[in-house]
C-alpha cells in the first residue's frame, strides 16, 4: 500500500481558488463598471448582473440595453475562458497562484467574433450566465453562453464567441 | 432637422445606459446614425494593455444601429435588437475616441437590417464591424400618433 499525502484542508483550496478568481475578474475595469460578480461552485462560474438604472435601453418598457447584454455575456465568455486555462494550471501545479496578483496576470484571450441572439427583453432585473467553452484550441477558442432572469430555463440572451487565446507558458 | 429625426434623437439621448457610457451624436439623417464614445479608464477590457473592452465596444455599435432603425424613414415605431453578430478587427487605441456609423439598408414589416463600422481616430482601419437584425415595431392599436 502507498502513502497518499495528506490532502490540503478545504479552507486553503477554497481560498485558493477564491483569491485566484477575485484577482481575474477585479483586474478589468469594465467589469467593475458593469457591476458584474462572479460565482463559484468547484470550477463551475455564474457571472451575475445586478440591475441598475444605468442599464436600462428602452426607459419605456423598461428593457435592459443591448449592449449591456452583450458586454455581460462577453464578460461572462471571456472570463470563463481564462479561469478553465488558470484552474487546469493550478490543478496542475503548472502555476502558483500565489503569483497571480494585479501585476502578474495571465493575459486574456481575445475576442474575435461574438454574436448575440437576443431572444426576450431583459426585464428589470438581476441577470445570470453561464458559458461553456466547446471547444480550446492552442490558438483558438469557441465559446457558448447563455444568460436568463428569473427562470433558469427561460433564456433572455444568449451568443457564441470566438477567441484568440493568449501565447501559454512563454 | 424634421420632427422626426429630433425625436429619435431625443429617445437616443435619454437612455440611461448610453448616458453612462457618455455617447454622444455626431450626426443623424434618414437611417444613418453615427455616435462617439470617449475613452474612459472605466471603460478598460484589457489592463496589461489599456483597450476598450469588447463589451463598451459593441454597447455603442448597438446604439449606433438602434438610432439608425429608428431615423429610419419608413420606421412606424420603436425597436429592439433582435441579433448582433460583431467582428473585431484590432484593439481600439487607448486614448482616442470611438466612432460608431451605422447604417439602416433595408426595412420590411417585421425587421429591420443594419451594418455598422467601428473605428478609433485612425478611420482607414476600422476597430470592429457588425450586422445586426432589429425588430419592427408598430405602436399599440389606439396608441396611434
Amino acid at each position: 500500500m502507498t502513502l497518499r499525502p495528506k490532502p490540503e484542508p478545504v479552507q486553503v483550496v477554497k481560498q485558493r481558488r477564491d483569491n485566484a478568481l477575485r484577482r481575474l475578474v477585479e483586474g478589468v475595469p469594465y467589469i467593475g463598471f458593469l457591476g458584474i460578480q462572479f460565482d463559484r461552485r468547484g470550477d463551475e462560474l455564474t457571472a451575475m448582473l445586478p440591475f441598475r438604472e444605468d442599464l436600462i435601453g428602452n426607459p419605456l418598457l423598461p428593457a435592459l440595453h443591448g449592449g449591456a447584454t452583450a458586454a455581460f455575456l462577453e464578460v461572462a465568455a471571456i472570463i470563463e475562458l481564462s479561469w478553465s486555462t488558470l484552474w487546469e494550471d493550478m490543478e496542475s501545479g503548472t502555476l502558483d497562484p500565489g503569483s497571480v496578483d494585479a501585476a502578474h496576470m495571465p493575459p486574456l484571450p481575445k475576442t474575435i467574433d461574438f454574436t448575440v441572439d437576443y431572444l426576450r427583453s431583459g426585464l428589470p432585473r438581476d441577470a445570470y450566465a453561464r458559458a461553456r467553452v466547446n471547444r480550446s484550441g492552442r490558438r483558438y477558442a469557441s465559446v457558448h453562453v447563455e444568460a436568463w432572469q428569473d427562470n433558469r430555463s427561460r433564456l433572455f440572451a444568449q451568443a457564441t464567441g470566438h477567441f484568440l487565446m493568449p501565447p501559454r507558458h512563454g | 432637422m424634421t420632427d422626426r429625426l429630433t425625436q429619435a434623437r431625443q429617445f437616443i439621448e435619454a437612455i440611461p445606459h448610453s448616458r453612462a457610457l457618455g455617447m454622444t451624436f455626431e450626426s443623424l439623417r434618414d437611417g444613418v446614425a453615427v455616435l462617439s464614445m470617449p475613452y474612459d479608464p472605466r471603460f478598460v477590457g484589457d489592463p496589461a494593455t489599456g483597450v476598450i473592452h469588447g463589451g463598451a465596444v459593441s454597447a455603442l455599435m448597438d446604439t449606433a444601429s438602434g438610432a439608425a432603425v429608428i431615423s429610419h424613414p419608413a420606421m412606424p415605431g420603436v425597436t429592439a435588437t433582435l441579433d448582433l453578430r460583431i467582428d473585431y478587427m484590432r484593439p481600439a487605441t487607448p486614448g482616442q475616441r470611438i466612432r460608431a456609423r451605422a447604417e439602416c439598408y433595408h426595412m420590411t414589416r417585421s425587421v429591420a437590417f443594419v451594418r455598422v463600422t467601428a473605428t478609433d481616430e485612425d478611420e482607414s482601419r476600422p476597430v470592429a464591424s457588425a450586422t445586426g437584425a432589429f425588430t419592427v415595431d408598430r405602436p399599440a392599436e389606439g396608441a396611434k400618433s
